[in-house]
């Protein structure tokens, strides 16, 4: 594929490719799995997180979901350190554009700026793209409708109902374009990000971050112990679906099929 | 002839600024606010040049948002106001600097203790327990010396407050059409209902 025209970022393949901006989408593909879900009137942000290492300060070491304003808040999935400097950068902007128009950014503005920011990395000399995707969510001024936006190291951004981002997303997207349904409330939104999350994640509720946003309300980070409530009601619910399809077994024996994943599946997305 | 008071007490500080927004000899508002909230537990009241001091106040309000969205945590009262004061004398130093006189109230939720920072346009900042700008200065600073005291509670802060606003009703010979208080305390920053129709009488 290094053919020389991965050299300078600025410059096209012959058949039309910027090789570094698709190096950056890979670096997307290795950072752990973001999940937005929007529901009736609230949206929720999931994140893998890293298992903590013995002696890690879980306490205060950032978390992948930020706040850029009150009532925005970020998601990535890619390189930590790019996303720090994106991020800022998103909330010097929030708070730049309250003081010169006297209102708050509006979820589809501070997408549209993030995209921007990602996209002149992109086109300019000396620099190399964002190497992170993000989800945007929350609640524009005076309203109750919640939004969810993703943004690319290219500079794209869309829309979405649910969307997933980073290491098997794909897995994700697919159970979520199965799963979602229009109008969920509180709880079944919670639960739909948390199940999507456990396509992914073996280790459970520990390796889960949920973040929720109501409409004037701020971001709200779920603790660990509510997370393990709906893991454990989820794994239980399985259970009980594995047995039913399966009438000759008793429950319980058929755990181990349930949990385990089919192999290959993680590494793809 | 703007009106800035500001008293501390027990468990509270009283921010009363007056609703006169003027321009010369003409009061063009009577419902002025001139303070603003810089976070849950900080209010800025500013008073000075017209266009200096709302711009001054919303560009530090700005910043201090800014902070706690970057850190996620708020910036505390004393740390806020050293922060002003740094902008002020930034400012005083370059080409266009700010009029703008300030009173920062606050409650310091990790000292457990109200405060309140004096500041003026040329970047002075002193922490007192009760402070005044402007003419205001000559009638309530006398007042307060009398009659203040580090433990009172909120009713006699609201009483020492009531006697000074009279006292700048009988005295300032331009009517700056009442005051508006708001207090800060551990829960955070309310208006105060403020009943200003008594006659005062002039000896």
């Amino acid at each position: 594929m290094a053919s020389g025209y991965d050299r300078a970022l600025s410059v096209f393949s012959p058949d039309g490719h910027v090789f570094q901006v698709e190096y950056a989408l890979e670096a997307v593909k290795r950072g752990t799995c973001a999940v937005g879900v929007k529901g009736h009137d609230i949206v929720v942000l999931g994140c893998e997180k890293r298992s903590a290492m013995k002696l890690q300060d879980t306490r205060i070491t950032p978390s992948k979901i930020c706040l850029v304003d009150t009532h925005v808040a970020l998601a990535f999935a890619g390189l930590n350190a790019d996303a720090r400097i994106l991020v800022d950068k998103a909330r010097l902007e929030a708070q730049s554009h309250r003081l010169t128009v006297e209102d708050p950014v509006s979820i589809e503005y501070i997408t549209k700026y993030v995209a921007g920011v990602q996209q002149r990395y992109t086109q300019s000399g000396g620099v190399r793209p964002f190497g992170i995707s993000t989800l945007i969510v929350g609640f524009d001024p005076n309203d109750e409708t919640p939004r969810l936006y993703q943004t690319e190291p290219s500079g794209i951004y869309s829309a979405w109902k649910a969307n997933a981002i980073g290491r098997s997303s794909k897995t994700v997207r697919e159970f979520l374009e199965r799963n979602h349904k229009s109008d969920m409330d509180r709880e079944e939104t919670i639960k739909l990000t948390v199940k999507s999350l456990l396509e992914v994640v073996q280790t459970g509720a520990k390796n889960i971050e949920i973040a929720v946003m109501a409409p004037g309300k701020t971001l709200e980070m779920l603790p660990v112990e509510d997370i393990e409530k709906y893991v454990e009601s989820i794994n239980t619910e399985k259970q009980e679906e594995a047995a039913s399809r399966r009438p000759g077994r008793t429950p319980g024996t058929g755990t181990a099929a349930i949990l385990t994943r089919p192999s290959g599946e993680a590494s793809g997305s | 002839m703007e009106v800035l008071l500001g008293i501390t007490g027990k468990d509270f500080t009283i921010i009363a600024a007056s609703k006169a927004a003027m321009r010369g000899a003409t009061i063009l508002k009577a419902s002025d606010d001139k303070t603003r909230e810089l976070n849950s537990h900080s209010l800025m009241a500013f008073s000075g040049e017209a266009g200096d001091t709302v711009q001054f106040a919303e560009f530090i309000q700005a910043n201090i948002q800014l902070y706690s969205m970057r850190n996620s945590m708020e910036l505390s009262p004393s740390a806020t106001a050293n922060f002003v004061r740094g902008e002020l004398a930034r400012a005083l130093r370059s080409r266009r600097p700010y009029t703008v006189n300030l009173l920062l109230g606050g409650y310091d939720k990790i000292a457990d203790k109200p405060s309140l920072y004096w500041i003026d346009y040329l970047a002075s900042l002193a922490p007192v327990p009760y402070a005044a700008h402007g003419y205001a200065q000559y009638y309530c600073l006398s007042l307060l010396d009398k009659h203040h005291h580090p433990d009172i509670d909120f009713q006699q802060g609201m009483k020492i407050l009531r006697m000074c606003t009279e006292e700048l009703k009988r005295r300032l010979p331009i009517d700056f059409k009442g005051v508006t208080v708001k207090v800060i305390t551990k829960d955070g920053i309310r208006e105060q209902e403020y009943e200003d129709d008594q006659k005062v009488v002039v000896p």
